[in-house]
């Protein structure tokens, strides 16, 4: 096994204990869960972080080439994006809910055949590291809303039903859920704005066409519409709360429809989002 | 050196009497330095709350001294002896220590889990620590009540829970808002429990209160206890806007808030989260509105529900707590009972330090012509088999164990020491 895989299967392994605690914390919390699960995740985000720069010197390019390579450094940009987050708010549980999807996230990228290959001619560009980090960065922020949204509904839940019980106490407050939820959409839209608008002039410059109608342009689109639509309608008509948690979770599925299902259907020029 | 506690509750003797047996203001000071005057007591302490008088004493003699105490109480208090006959209790001993650690921990207390007592049992350790009417027991009693008490809160969720409507409106106020120091809360009408309700808020730092009331002059009055805003009745809704925190309990026989009004409301807040709190009976807020986003709607039933599962919730956890306590019992005991050998301990130091002293005296006297050097080294060694020879009995004496007093005489009569 080469320094790459070793790295590799042990941030997978890593990720998998800190999914597994996050749950066990969910249900029976202590000290050794919570301080726990942060360890692990640290843990793994560190040897992560050496496969990606040894798969980066061994191919000479950002490793996102691949989807293997696509998935991993997706969840490598979500944990980032989760340590971000949990630096400026401290939200209880939160790795409880976004530690399982990292996890899932490397699994898939573990399934998937990881041989380095040669960067087609067409992807040597400039455009391709800053087009790819701005969706990267972008999708992780919306993955760390979808597990706001899924908080935001289960704390709604527990307030709505009047049965306070489970996570009731130790969940975040509504406000700072919804609130929280819509900074990190502000913070992913631009930057997913971004990707669109490099990977159309790339795009201009590689095919020479800003768009093309690729399934994974199109879907991209409609992502963006949902995004451009949870805030305008949280500027203009007060959506917030539970509907803007609806909207960031469809945004998200969205997001994976793109991310795994286009490529089930079709062979784009997108290897990857 | 003995435990003696005696006390009267919120069980055992009404308020009436509890007043009238309170050691309140300068008659604590005197009172306890009272107590210590007695003959039979060597250390004392004396909590006096609303809801207990207790005191803690270190006794000579248990046998006696709870009627001595209970003579000291009455004769103070300036009332009948027989009028305590009931209200009275007294735990000596393991009982005792159980009985603090419980009070302490706020297992005893009406509201149990209710975070005041220890504050309190803190503050009348040091008043008794000022006053010097405590010694090396309640010290160390004292202070391990403490600690079992703080060590119940950190392991336990006994005080986590609003076992009161009141408090529980609050803690739901905290899960809706981040920060309820932001907030505004409107007093619609008037009531014992909206006013407590909106107390609490007030005391958790909201930034206004509104008070709307039929009778403006009384919404005026209640708006300046709360130094909040008093606002016109029929002006309510259009405040509600820009309230986040609405309690209402207005007496009125039908809805004063109806499901087309609370749409404009919402429309004019923009969406932003509600939270509204009805007390009255009949309801004067639509229940349906309940189920709109982002307004969070309880009646006293609801509120009731949450205090209810509360309190079951704290009943399980006052258990694990009894458990604790159990323990934290037994380590404190294992001390009490090693310090039963400290006399017998220092007798047999002191016996085995003055044979030797004795004799190095005479050996010295025998021999003027030794150098300093030689005389040290003779010194360390009479030192260095002293201390090797009650090493033994000395661990042993301090190991607790069931046959200590057996151990204690024992050791006595085999080193020739007396008295203690």
């Amino acid at each position: 096994m080469d320094t790459g895989t070793l790295s590799f299967e042990l941030a997978l392994t890593f990720y998998l204990v800190a999914a597994v605690v996050g749950i066990i914390e969910l249900y029976r919390s202590s000290k050794v869960t919570s301080s726990g699960m942060f360890l692990v995740a640290g843990a793994g985000f560190f040897v992560h972080t050496l496969s990606i720069i040894y798969r980066y010197a061994v191919a000479g390019h950002l490793p996102i080439s691949s989807p293997h390579e696509a998935a991993s450094f997706f969840a490598w940009c979500i944990v980032l994006m989760f340590f971000i987050i949990e630096y400026h708010y401290r939200v209880g549980l939160l790795g409880s809910f976004i530690m399982p999807l990292v996890f899932l996230m490397m699994l898939s990228s573990s399934m998937l055949p990881r041989e380095i290959k040669p960067l087609s001619p067409v992807l040597q560009s400039y455009w391709f590291g800053i087009h790819t980090l701005f969706a990267f960065l972008g999708n992780a922020a919306f993955a760390l809303s979808f597990g706001m949204g899924i908080m935001y509904l289960l704390q709604e839940r527990y307030v709505k039903s009047k049965h306070l019980g489970g996570l009731f106490r130790r969940l975040p407050s509504l406000q700072a859920l919804d609130e929280i939820n819509y900074r990190l959409i502000t913070i992913g839209f631009p930057l997913f704005t971004l990707a669109i608008i490099t990977g159309s002039l790339w795009a201009d410059m590689a095919w020479g066409s800003y768009w093309r109608w690729d399934p994974r342009e199109v879907w991209s689109l409609v992502t963006w519409l949902i995004y451009a639509l949870i805030l305008h309608a949280r500027l203009l008509a007060g959506w917030r709360g539970r509907r803007a948690a609806v909207l960031t979770i469809m945004g998200f599925i969205s997001i994976l429809i793109a991310f795994f299902g286009i490529k089930l259907l079709q062979k784009g020029m997108h290897v990857f989002l | 050196m003995n435990i003696l506690i005696a006390g009267l509750n919120h069980r055992t003797a009404e308020v009436e009497v509890r007043e009238k047996l309170a050691f309140d203001g300068p008659k604590l000071e005197s009172g306890l330095i009272g107590l210590k005057g007695l003959p039979g007591v060597a250390e004392a302490v004396v909590l006096s709350t609303c809801n207990r008088v207790e005191i803690y004493a270190n006794v000579n003699d248990p046998g006696s001294a709870p009627e001595e105490i209970k003579g000291f109480i009455a004769e103070f208090h300036g009332i009948a002896p027989r009028l305590l006959e009931n209200a009275l209790y007294f735990h000596s001993d393991k009982a005792a220590v159980r009985h603090i650690f419980r009070v302490a921990s706020s297992l005893d207390s009406m509201v149990v889990g209710e975070p005041q007592i220890l504050g309190q049992l803190k503050d009348a350790f040091e008043f008794a620590l000022k006053q010097k009417t405590t010694g090396v027991l309640l010290n160390r009693l004292m202070k391990k009540a403490i600690s079992v008490a703080k060590r119940v809160r950190t392991e336990t969720r006994i005080a986590e829970n609003a076992v009161s409507i009141s408090f529980a409106a609050v803690e739901l106020a905290k899960k809706i808002f981040t920060d309820i120091t932001e907030k505004s809360v409107m007093l619609l009408g008037a009531g014992e429990m909206a006013e407590l309700a909106a107390r609490y808020l007030k005391s958790s730092g909201v930034r206004e209160i509104l008070v709307a009331n039929r009778t403006f002059e009384t919404g005026c009055r209640l708006a300046e206890e709360f130094q909040g805003r008093p606002v016109r009745f029929d002006e309510f809704i259009r405040e509600m806007a820009h309230t986040d925190i609405v309690i209402c309990s207005t007496g009125a026989p039908s809805y004063v808030v109806t499901k087309g009004q609370m749409h404009s409301v919402m429309k004019e807040r923009k969406q932003k989260p509600v939270f509204i709190i009805d007390i009255s009976v009949p309801r004067n807020i639509d229940p349906e509105i309940n189920e709109m986003e982002n307004v969070f709607l309880y009646d006293v039933d609801d509120l009731q529900g949450v205090v209810d599962t509360n309190k079951e919730e704290r009943g399980k956890e006052a258990e694990r707590a009894e458990g604790i306590i159990e323990e934290e019992i037994e380590t404190f005991l294992r001390w009490l009972s090693s310090l039963d050998a400290v006399p017998a301990i220092v007798a047999l130091r002191e016996r085995a330090e003055a044979i030797k002293k004795e004799e190095l005296e005479k050996l010295l006297g025998k021999m003027p012509q030794i150098g300093e050097k030689e005389r040290k080294a003779v010194e360390y060694m009479a030192s260095a088999i002293v201390n090797k020879l009650i090493h033994p009995p000395t661990v042993a004496l301090k190991e607790a164990s069931e046959d200590k007093d057996a151990l204690i005489a024992m050791i006595k009569r085999l080193y020739g020491i007396n008295g203690e």
